[in-house]
């Protein structure tokens, strides 16, 4: 409908970044959402930021309670949600003190007018209204009486006045909806299955949607309307997805590729809830999700399901991995298969329960007491969640081990196009549990790769206790023999070494030496490949090394490490990897660290390459 | 005929494992292993069906003993453990063996919830009213007053009263014995055995290293008569050497009253285990030894009530039968999708 027969000039563009912010309660998260979905079904590459504050409600019109959502979308393959923003929308005062500093000169501004009174410049700090001192001349403004607006829209259908404004958020999409040339209808559908059964409400955000349409039609102080047009993606179907969804779905698959059923132990923490939620409506994939007491009662359930013979999985957050870790220590001391993940935020404690940040592979590491080595897998994208929840599971059974797998709140709640695979694609997951064979079974005898079997209770001839206190080899008997004990060390160390004949040599995104090696892992993915495409597109010899495995490393990490004159490991951490690397290898490598609870900007990234190559 | 018949007839010798048992000598635990291999093969369940699983104690190196399968897990975790092997295989027959600290202390909050969710698990707790393991510091049950290397003013903090705690949470099988009672031991673990749900059993189980004579006065065969009572269903309170005395309700107290002298058996308490409301089970759990009551054994509440393990899987069942089995290619092409050609 946007596209048949516009009024106004349309200008081409390869790509915008929008932003939509409020209060948290207006709706922001909800519109970013619907512009997420309408551009990624119009074809555009598309990758998001959701951004919103620990507090359910914090005070309205208070800088504390402001919620945004970033939205980058692109006729070509992007990585990031976009450094700056192209069109910014703010609902308040507060919103736009707080979000303007990210607009670019000569952005558009969407503001709702009504929102500017006396006291919602007080709450924001403004001391006069920057809708009228000139302060936002270099923007291009447009202030909308977009309360007015909405309430005059949904007039009629005898909603109460709060009802009516909660509609804003649809008369503000559909004015960006407008501006950026989407159709309306994906949201219209969303409606329609969302307020199906509220016919007022339904018919209610509709008008305000329409209206904001209008709006952008017919105002003439909007005069040019935008397009970006679809991307060059790999032929196949696609859906957008989100992180957590998307591991999700990747452990539902792995459980199904490897003929087992899903047991979540879980305790509900931000950012790590969404696993839960999603899990407990695939009972009829048959999942099992037990919601815990607490943490520990989490992650010693999956060990009894493990026990069992169950695709055993725990799913948190730093602070809940942090209650977890005896627990791992019990699991790597039983040598079951699980998979502990972690979806980072911002720490220590309960530090920034909302915001991301990477500083929980020191925990991966070393977080438990004793020599307790387990293999970390981190993922790099919402998209990638799905695959690396497979992989870590075939780790897992394969060597009889617990696996982290690592995410963050980036990863989780941001989202980007995915190609939807064949699950007849995807590689099976081979298991097999011993039975009696008439020779006296071993708990603890080792195969070439030192698993031990998974013989699960129910199977006679098989009984056998495992438990916590040190292991005799081959026979798993307690045993406080101190020979023995330092041989157990050594073998589960091994075991986890022998990870790296499993896994992909590891692959670079550029030639294999050069000036600069970019070293990075998790969530920074993008922002390092984008940083690294552009420096390589101005001739520098940079190259992009992206690690899935961080324990253990691929075999050929260091013949990469010492093929670049220099290497450098941005982390949004103190330097974790990059600690590691150095100990590791003896490298004198370079850290790029930021802690603000934020994902780096490409600009970062690409400064820092700079001055090492410039 | 039973179908136990058709199963091979196992011993009691059949249940225990190759591991020596390094109990101290004359430690209660001996005796409570013994009756757990002599009850079990009563049951016809298979060995291989059967799970032990422990926290951390003295109590819980009992996994190790019997020739079944078994977990030694960690400090007070073992319901939690036992809640997840359970839920995702109700064919099997768990038990946690838990002890005083490790059940009521660092994992008070996963035995009450195991036992609120009723998930189908006997537990057994050996309460000897001490820190056996980590040599001799008071515990959650310990009275007050009790001086030991962490109190040697003695202690300050207010015992606990496991049956009282699981009662609260709504325990749909709670019973006590004692360990040298032996006799008694075995029907209570049949009988927490042949219950659905969760069955909680505390053991008095005496410590004669660092807490000896904890229970004497329920053990001694001079005294016990007197300052224990035997529960039966139905049946009157009443105990004592000559079955003299029995226990009746005061308003909503009990007391201890002579038979004779115008008091009949039927002026007494009776025992109703399955009484829908827990309040004479709790009202039992509250009788003790040093208020001048005797302390109850036997079987305190036995009632029906729908399992967790049972009711999540009937879940999945029910999800299953509503919804089909789920197809991934169609989950994943649900919502809105996009093609590039």
């Amino acid at each position: 409908m946007a596209t048949a027969t516009p009024t106004k000039p349309v200008s081409d563009l390869v790509e915008a970044t929008v932003r939509f912010c409020g209060d948290s309660g207006d709706g922001m998260q909800l519109a970013g959402t619907q512009f997420t979905t309408t551009s990624a079904l119009l074809g555009n590459d598309v990758a998001t930021f959701p951004d919103f504050p620990a507090e359910i409600r914090a005070p309205r019109g208070t800088k504390a309670g402001v919620s945004g959502f970033q939205i980058h979308f692109s006729s070509t393959e992007i990585f990031t949600p976009g450094d700056t923003v192209d069109a910014l929308v703010a609902m308040n005062p507060a919103a736009l003190v707080t979000n303007i500093g990210d607009l670019r000169d000569g952005g558009i501004l969407l503001v709702n007018k009504d929102a500017f009174d006396k006291k919602g410049l007080e709450q924001a700090g403004y001391e006069t209204d920057p809708l009228e001192d000139g302060s936002l001349d270099k923007y291009k403004l447009h202030s909308v009486d977009m309360t007015k607006i909405t309430r005059l829209a949904v007039e009629g259908l005898g909603l109460s006045q709060k009802e009516a404004d909660r509609c804003r958020n649809f008369f503000a999409m559909g004015l960006v909806f407008w501006l950026y040339d989407r159709s309306l209808d994906p949201t219209l559908r969303f409606i329609e299955k969302k307020f199906g059964k509220l016919p007022a409400v339904a018919q209610a955000n509709t008008n305000a949607l329409k209206a904001g349409f209008n709006y952008g039609e017919t105002v003439e102080a909007i005069n040019t309307q935008y397009h970006v047009g679809p991307a060059k993606l790999k032929p196949g179907t696609y859906r957008n997805i989100e992180g957590n969804l998307a591991l999700a779905w990747g452990l539902v698959a792995a459980a199904q590729l490897s003929d087992k059923r899903l047991f979540l132990g879980a305790y509900p923490i931000t950012p790590a809830s969404d696993v839960l939620h999603y899990l407990s409506n695939y009972k009829n994939f048959d999942v099992l999700t037990f919601q815990a007491e607490d943490e520990i009662a989490a992650v010693t359930a999956a060990i009894g399901a493990a026990f069992a013979g169950e695709m055993a999985v725990t799913a948190s957050s730093g602070p809940g991995i942090a209650l977890k870790g005896e627990a791992l220590g019990l699991a790597v001391m039983t040598e079951l298969p699980m998979l502990v993940i972690n979806v980072q935020r911002g720490g220590p404690s309960t530090g920034l329960p909302t915001k991301t940040e990477q500083a929980d592979l020191n925990q991966a590491l070393f977080g438990r007491n004793g020599e307790c080595p387990m293999p970390i897998i981190a993922a790099r994208s919402p998209g990638d969640c799905f695959y690396v929840a497979q992989e870590a599971w075939r780790i897992a059974t394969k060597f009889m081990i617990p696996v982290f797998v690592l995410t963050d709140g980036y990863i989780a709640n941001g989202s980007e196009p995915w190609k939807i695979p064949k699950v007849a694609d995807l590689p099976r997951i081979k298991i097999s549990h011993p039975s009696a064979n008439g020779d006296e079974f071993q708990p603890y005898e080792r195969d070439e790769r030192l698993a031990r079997p998974w013989a699960i209770p129910g199977t006679p001839g098989l009984e056998h206790r495992i438990g916590g206190l040190e292991k005799a080899n081959i026979t798993g008997n307690v045993s406080y023999d101190p020979v023995n004990h330092e041989k157990m060390c050594l073998l589960r160390q091994q075991k986890v070494d022998n990870i790296a004949d499993d896994i992909p040599l590891q692959e670079l995104d550029g030639p294999e030496s050069g000036d600069l090696l970019v070293l990075s892992w998790g969530g920074t993915y993008g922002s390092c490949a984008t940083a690294v495409h552009t420096a390589q597109k101005s001739g520098q010899k940079v190259t992009h090394c992206h690690l899935r495995y961080l324990n253990p490393f691929p075999k050929n990490l260091e013949k990469i490490l010492r093929s670049f004159d220099k290497v450098l490991i941005p982390e949004l951490n103190l330097g974790q990897l990059n600690q590691v690397i150095r100990a590791r290898f003896l490298i004198n490598t370079v850290g790029l660290n930021k802690i603000q609870g934020k994902p780096f900007s490409v600009i970062e990234i690409v400064n820092k390459i700079n001055s090492l190559v410039g | 005929m039973s179908i136990e018949s058709t199963l091979p007839v196992l011993k009691p010798a059949d249940f225990a494992s190759d591991q020596d048992v390094r109990w101290c000598p004359g430690c209660g635990d001996y005796a409570i292993l013994a009756q757990m291999k002599k009850m079990l093969p009563s049951l016809g369940v298979p060995r291989e069906n059967i799970v032990f699983i422990s926290g951390i104690g003295c109590s819980s190196r009992f996994p190790y003993y019997m020739n079944t399968y078994g977990i030694h897990s960690i400090h007070g975790r073992a319901p939690a453990v036992a809640t997840g092997l359970k839920s995702a295989r109700p064919d099997l027959q768990v038990w946690v063996i838990t002890g005083d600290g490790d059940g009521l202390s660092i994992g008070g909050n996963h035995l009450m919830h195991a036992i609120r969710r009723n998930v189908d698990l006997n537990i057994v707790l050996f309460n000897n009213r001490i820190y056996g393991l980590t040599k001799g510091q008071y515990s959650p049950t310990s009275p007050l007053g009790k001086k030991t290397k962490s109190t040697p003013m003695g202690a300050v903090d207010n015992p606990l009263h496991p049956l009282s705690i699981a009662i609260g949470c709504e325990a749909t099988f709670v019973a006590r014995s004692i360990d040298t009672n032996i006799k008694h031991l075995g029907a209570v673990f049949k009988r927490a055995a042949e219950h659905r749900g969760t069955a909680f059993v505390e053991v008095y189980q005496n410590c004669n290293v660092f807490n000896d004579g904890a229970w004497e006065y329920a053990k001694d065969r001079e005294t016990k008569d007197d300052t224990t009572l035997e529960l039966e269903h139905g049946k009157p309170l009443i105990f004592g050497k000559e079955r003299q005395k029995g226990v009746r309700l005061h308003g909503l107290d009990p007391e201890v009253v002579e038979l004779g002298k115008g008091i009949s058996e039927d002026d007494l308490l009776f025992h109703d285990e399955r009484a829908a409301e827990p309040s004479l089970a709790y009202l039992l759990s509250r009788m003790r030894y040093e208020d001048g009551f005797p302390e109850p054994i036997g079987v305190f509440r036995c009632v029906d009530r729908p399992r967790y393990d049972d009711e999540v899987n009937k879940q999945i069942e029910h999800s299953l039968k509503d919804k089909g089995k789920g197809d991934l290619d169609t989950l994943f092409n649900s919502g809105e999708t996009w093609t590039v050609e």
